[in-house]
């Protein structure tokens, strides 16, 4: 009882007393936020070292084991070492500026010419400017397969993508010049942006509000439980 | 004899200025100072007008100096600054609830000469119990009713069977599962990049929850590769928790809820590897997704995954309307925990919600009707719609 009880207890106070706070400039309630920010915080530092320790743990049984794909946990393993390394010991073979106790010198490892920034910019950043460059090409991918006009909605689809893209580029201006002023694919691509698109994304939201208005009535109330895990 | 004729005129034009430069600017006028309503304390609103010497030609006034004090005729200290131009400032530092203040302007022309107004207060900061802003009053009257609505359809339903619309996306969570235990492959479940705190991760637990309890059943893998630590704990706590309850607790493999990387990219390249090599039958993306909607997506439909898609993310959710076979919009998100439970209080609520939509529906008839009818009667007939949509 206590493993779903008092959770739900807390849950419901908690949430009913954030409620009251945005209409109660007062304190204490004025400072709850950022009491609770910082509670986060501290509850999210010992969170990741759980999230570091389960990674190694699912990593090194991976290459123990030698199950399927142990090669990437290698990989991760080396990383996680390099990065640590060069994050917490780089003043051993770094030059000390004059003054400077290991510890004064260890707290600026993100300073620029560190070892940990070396590894920033020089491995991290470009990987990770790689992954982001797919997008380009997922983007393609996904594009050519919604285009299609198999149905009135992808055809309706596929003109809007072709109007909208045409009228964001010179060169459809260009070709469809021709068209009378005021109607040109600029000028068409601009109101399929601030009427329909922007009249269908208001009624999503409208109904995103609401869904949250009603999930968090759910838990504040307890009627929501799914998240909580074993029941008792 | 002429050198004195010629440096005459010289040293009358820099006495001159030095003259000019010297004189103090004249002071703000009409200083006040009243508590700042609506809100914590400690803060006092102050208005004047400002120094007309703002814009002489000769050192003009470049800022304003703000000085408190306990008393009229005690010390003034500065408690912060305002620059030319300003009329008004909310001072707000080293004074404290409760105790009286005085407060005076100081004008401050760029040769450093400067002029002080007469002093205004007392003035004691307190805090307000009740924030009185029309917006605010605005916010309660919607959130009275919506929850209202929403409340009356949860005690409603424990009355009679309610009727809710089928949502495809939802009735699809089920056949994922089953594919994926027919084919003999895993589910991948992704609760996003959102924080615990944010609704739509919220959703997404309470969703993992009903679909770990039925992969439990059917005896199906389910990898749950985290990006937040907190999240990770939680999505770890809820599926072990759900083979307890679906009577299978030795089923649960804690290697398959793990943590990969707190950071964006490098947590897509991990997915998307696990997506390639696993081949999970179904794929759910539930929660708060950004840039990486579409290249997670993309490599699920590559890797030949029936995907299953919600999250409150516009921008994103299209992306996921293209790459996925069903995609949850908008509130049915948030309604697809309830909507699974069955459970007559929980149906109730998406009932509510429904109805919400459709008083909002009517409002947005109404407020488009008011400002296309005519100016007199739109003002004393529709002017309350208007008011309460347009925030006037």
């Amino acid at each position: 009882m206590m493993r779903r009880e008092i959770p739900l207890f807390i849950t419901s106070v908690v949430g009913f007393i954030f409620v009251i706070r945005f209409f109660i400039p007062h304190e204490p309630f004025y400072s709850l936020e950022d009491v609770s920010s910082s509670w986060i915080q501290v509850i999210q530092a010992f969170a990741i070292w759980l999230g570091i320790l389960n990674l190694l743990k699912v990593s090194l049984d991976k290459i123990y084991k030698k199950e399927r794909g142990w090669g990437y946990s290698g990989v991760i393993i080396f990383s996680f070492l390099a990065i640590s390394i060069a994050g917490f010991f780089f003043p051993l073979w770094e030059e000390r500026p004059a003054g400077y106790s290991y510890l004064q010198h260890a707290r600026e490892f993100l300073k620029p010419g560190t070892s940990f920034d070396w590894f920033y910019w020089y491995v991290y950043s470009p990987l990770s400017s790689t992954m982001f460059a797919t997008l380009a090409f997922f983007i393609a991918s996904a594009s050519f397969r919604a285009f299609r006009a198999r149905s009135f909605q992808a055809t309706l689809l596929l003109l809007s993508g072709f109007v909208v893209m045409f009228g964001s580029v010179p060169v459809g201006n260009v070709l469809f010049g021709w068209l009378p002023a005021g109607w040109q694919v600029s000028d068409i691509a601009d109101w399929v942006r601030n009427v329909p698109q922007v009249a269908g994304q208001r009624a999503i939201q409208i109904g995103i509000a609401l869904g949250i208005i009603s999930t968090s009535l759910r838990l504040i109330l307890g009627l929501e439980r799914a998240h909580l895990g074993r029941e008792e | 004899m002429r050198k004195p004729l010629i440096l005459f005129p010289l040293v009358f034009l820099f006495l001159f200025v030095f003259a000019s430069a010297q004189t103090p600017p004249t002071p703000v006028d009409s200083l006040q100072a009243v508590d700042t309503p609506d809100d914590a304390g400690g803060q006092v609103d102050l208005t004047w007008k400002p120094s007309p010497d703002e814009g002489r030609a000769v050192s003009p006034v470049i800022g304003y100096q703000i000085l408190a004090a306990p008393a009229a005729d005690s010390t003034f200290v500065p408690i912060g600054t305002a620059s030319a131009g300003a009329t008004s400032v909310t001072a707000k530092d080293r004074l404290e609830n409760g105790r009286p203040y005085y407060f005076k302007i100081r004008a401050y022309a760029m040769d450093s000469s400067y002029a002080e107004s007469e002093v205004a207060g007392p003035v004691v900061p307190k805090g307000s119990w009740w924030n009185t802003k029309p917006a605010y009053l605005r916010i309660v009257i919607w959130m009275v009713f919506v929850v209202g609505f929403i409340l009356y359809n949860i005690r409603k339903a424990g009355k009679k069977e309610l009727y809710i619309r089928p949502i495809a996306g939802i009735d699809a969570i089920d056949e994922g599962i089953g594919r994926a235990t027919e084919m003999g492959r895993p589910i991948l479940f992704i609760c996003g990049l959102g924080d615990a705190a944010q609704a739509a991760t919220l959703a997404a637990f309470s969703v993992l929850g009903r679909v770990a309890q039925k992969t439990a059943q059917y005896q199906t893998r389910l990898i749950v590769p985290c990006y937040e630590p907190i999240v990770f704990t939680i999505c770890q706590d809820i599926v072990k928790g759900a083979y307890l309850n679906a009577g299978r607790p030795e089923a649960y493999n804690e290697k398959d809820v793990f943590f990969v990387v707190y950071d964006q990219f490098p947590y897509v390249a991990a997915v998307n590897g696990i997506m390639l090599r696993e081949k999970p039958a179904t794929n759910f993306y539930l929660g708060q997704f950004y840039a990486e909607s579409l290249m997670l997506a993309e490599t699920g439909f590559e890797a030949g995954s029936i995907q299953i898609a919600g999250t409150d993310q516009l921008i994103q959710m299209s992306f996921f309307i293209v790459a996925c076979d069903f995609t949850l919009i908008g509130e049915e998100l948030f309604a697809a925990s309830a909507y699974l439970s069955k459970e007559p209080e929980q149906v109730g609520s998406i009932k509510g919600q429904d109805w919400g939509k459709v008083i909002f529906a009517g409002l947005s008839i109404l407020g488009v009707v008011s400002v296309l009818l005519d100016e007199n009667l739109r003002v004393h007939f529709f002017g309350f719609f208007r008011k309460l949509m347009l925030n006037e």
